[in-house]
């Protein structure tokens, strides 16, 4: 086994394994820290795959951003003193059986598919990533650009206290 | 050897569980947390695409767009998720109702 298989394997049971907690514990607390090791699973993936500026992106907004909103989100729609913060699953049969034959189509097709074999010899990315945004990727950019700024002052009008309310 | 197909069937064991906690968690927090998980998955495989099969950089930049738009849509759903605890004082999804004629 390669020193490039070995590592792919590590990162792909801690991001399949963590996932797994993340869906089957009863806990909303281990399953928000199951999702920062599955977040920090995909980087190092990332990492494998030649994608540095994204690895780091994904460093600080998942981990960085969007888990500590999750964790905001767990502390804020509980009652301080609720303190085992269980969940509940519901139809996980059914559940299973829809998830389980998703699973089989999609791998069957990434098995069975010819796919066209381009590789690209892993460079750093960071300043090719930044040419493209600022010329053939620049109305994409502006356009994220906007749907932040958009998610910002919707997120702040929706929960905001209504004053006739 | 390491290919492409590893990371296609990593992506899809991702993108299932994500739709197993969709399907059944109760918890407006934990169907959240699924939908990172999709959306992780889906990156994955924009990422492995990159590499092996188109040979440029396009997989990647959509995978930054990605994390941008799951950014915005955590912010917006958590804000919808703290409205619906204060009106309904549960996280619970299926307690949300009061759009049922």
């Amino acid at each position: 086994m390669t020193a490039e298989a070995a590592v792919f394997w590590a990162f792909a049971i801690v991001t399949v394994g963590s996932a797994a907690v993340v869906v089957f514990s009863r806990t909303l607390i281990y399953s928000a820290f199951a999702l920062l090791f599955t977040f920090f699973g995909v980087a190092g993936l990332y990492v494998l795959l030649g994608a540095d500026f994204l690895a780091a992106t994904q460093l600080l907004i998942y981990v960085g951003g969007i888990l500590v909103l999750l964790l905001f989100g767990v502390m804020l729609t509980h009652k301080i003193y609720d303190l085992d913060l269980k969940t509940e699953t519901t139809q996980l049969a059914s559940g299973l059986i829809v998830a389980a034959g998703l699973f089989v189509i999609l791998a069957t097709t990434g098995l069975r598919t010819q796919w066209m074999s381009v590789p690209r010899t892993p460079v750093p990315t960071t300043a090719e990533i930044g040419r493209l945004f600022l010329g053939q990727y620049l109305l994409p950019f502006e356009a994220a650009s906007v749907l932040l700024l958009v998610a910002l002052l919707g997120a702040a009008m929706i929960v905001r206290r209504r004053r006739d309310a | 050897m390491i290919g492409l197909q590893h990371y296609l069937v990593l992506a899809a064991a991702l993108f299932s569980l994500g739709i197993l906690g969709l399907l059944t968690r109760r918890n407006a927090v934990n169907v959240m947390m699924s939908i990172e998980l999709i959306l992780n998955a889906a990156n994955v495989n924009l990422v492995a695409f990159s590499r092996y099969a188109t040979g440029n950089m396009g997989g990647q930049l959509f995978g930054v767009f990605v994390i941008v738009v799951a950014a915005s849509e955590v912010a917006v759903a958590l804000a919808i998720i703290l409205t619906l605890y204060r009106l309904r004082r549960t996280p619970n999804l299926d307690e949300a109702d009061i759009l049922k004629g």
